[in-house]
């Protein structure tokens, strides 16, 4: 079972129904005995990083995630869900991720064309920068769908694909078991299920003995 | 490199797909969740569903549908039409709506587009302006631009967007349901005045007309139609085949 944590930021329809159409079974949790037991982690995530980072610190989930996620359990964060894995964000002020993955969240106007829209939103073509299992089933070039305004920065040793839009965006990290695409892989067609699939894999793998 | 997107709109009563000419004269189409699914396998980069129901029987059919399709399609889905309060985001964005967009309820409400904003994200809220010449300047109309509210466009559009509207949809009614193009000079004026995305709609009847739409205005992030969709006048894959060929950004799809 995977599950997807519940901490009251976004809609968790599309990433339920994505799982199910795969026939992976998830569920949506806020009980981190859940989260022990599942065989991965979801972590979504929509809005502001200040916002969602106390979210999930005041529900006490944050411990829990860390410490699956610090046990080896494969740990994939959605868009904001991913910025969260880093070790901080400087939207609006300066605050505090999980600390799972090296790098900072900054704004994407820092390094985009002044003529580009923010934020960037639409179909982007991934550029795989180094091969990892969540890309096991995706091509170089596989177009994703991206929301966001803010992008992962100084993440050298995790980054796995970047999205061209006028900078390489952070599209996708990996790091052993931790995991995060920056777009939604629930609304990439195609692209996106397989991807979520890749996931699901590795989850059960860490599964057997 | 960030793509052009193509959006089928689905006009939605009665848990069935309508879509007007110069916004009467409905003619039945087909049933949205097959409509839907199909769009999505032939590379529609987003749908729209726009419910023009008026009882509530076939607002409850409504969303119906749109738990059915976002169980079963896995591409941006926008959903207009009656959303006049922050209760109705709140209820198509239960059923699995990605993005919400405001129109008449906007203009009842000045102050929706804000607590909407501040509520859901930008990214949540499109603005969607019916926009009609009248004398010489673009008013914004409403009730399924039936009624000239005698704001001038533009500036609505503009006062929208800082409010939190993080796209904007243009439909022209002056060239909506006529086959002939875009309307090019009105969306000019809109891309000049606003720096979030903007979506054509209103006009388009083959596939040459789309391809002058990101020819001539590189600034404009997607094209809309419905009729010519539904219809197969245009094939979206066909469509994003020339857009390809013609130096336009496209999401090409495997299944071509």
């Amino acid at each position: 079972m995977l599950a997807i944590v519940d901490y009251g930021v976004g809609n968790l329809f599309s990433l339920l129904s994505s799982f199910a159409s795969i026939g992976e079974p998830a569920q949506v949790t806020d009980d981190p005995a859940t989260l022990a037991k599942a065989d991965g982690i979801i972590l979504p995530g929509v809005g502001a990083f200040g916002d969602a980072a106390e979210k999930l610190r005041k529900t006490g989930l944050e411990e829990a995630v860390i410490r699956e996620a610090k046990n080896g359990k494969p740990l994939l964060g959605i868009c904001l869900g991913m910025q969260l894995l880093f070790e901080k964000s400087l939207e609006y002020g300066e605050h505090a991720g999980l600390g799972l993955l090296r790098g900072t969240v900054r704004p994407i106007r820092e390094v985009i064309p002044a003529d580009y829209k923010i934020p960037h939103i639409g179909w982007n073509a991934l550029h795989i920068i180094r091969r990892s299992p969540l890309l096991s089933n995706t091509k170089d070039g596989e177009f994703v769908y991206f929301v966001h305004s803010y992008y992962a920065a100084d993440c050298a040793d995790s980054l796995a694909a970047v999205a061209d839009y006028g900078a390489p965006l952070t599209a996708m990290v990996q790091k052993e078991n931790i995991c995060g695409c920056q777009f939604h892989p629930e609304k990439s067609g195609e692209v996106g299920l397989r991807i979520l699939r890749a996931f699901a894999d590795m989850a059960h793998k860490k599964e057997q003995p | 490199m960030i793509t052009k997107r193509i959006i089928p709109c689905l006009d939605v009563r009665d848990g069935r797909v309508v879509k007007g000419v110069n916004f009467t004269g409905l003619q039945d189409v087909s049933s949205p969740v097959s409509l839907a699914e199909y769009y999505s396998s032939c590379g529609a980069d987003e749908l729209v569903f726009y419910d023009i129901t008026a009882s509530s029987d076939g607002r409850a059919l409504f969303t119906e549908i749109l738990t059915e399709t976002a169980s079963k399609v896995f591409i941006p889905l926008t959903v207009g039409g009656g959303i006049n309060t922050v209760a109705d985001f709140d209820r198509v964005l239960k059923c699995g709506a990605d993005k919400v967009s405001v129109n008449s309820g906007a203009i009842r409400n000045h102050s929706l587009v804000d607590e909407a904003a501040k509520r859901y994200g930008n990214q949540c809220v499109v603005l969607s302006a019916d926009v009609k010449r009248v004398d010489g300047v673009f008013r914004v109309f409403a009730k399924g631009g039936r009624e000239n509210t005698g704001m001038e466009a533009i500036s609505w559009i503009k006062r929208c967007v800082e409010h939190g509207a993080g796209e904007v949809v243009v439909n022209s009614i002056d060239t909506d349901g006529v086959k002939t193009g875009f309307d090019l000079e009105m969306l000019a004026a809109v891309c000049e005045a606003v720096s979030v995305p903007v979506i054509a709609s209103g006009g388009a009847g083959c596939i040459g007309d789309f391809i002058k739409l990101f020819k001539t205005l590189p600034q404009v992030d997607a094209g809309l139609a419905a009729s010519i969709f539904h219809f197969g006048t245009v094939r979206i894959n066909d469509l994003k085949r020339e857009m390809h060929a013609a130096g336009i950004p496209a999401r090409m799809t495997e299944k071509e």
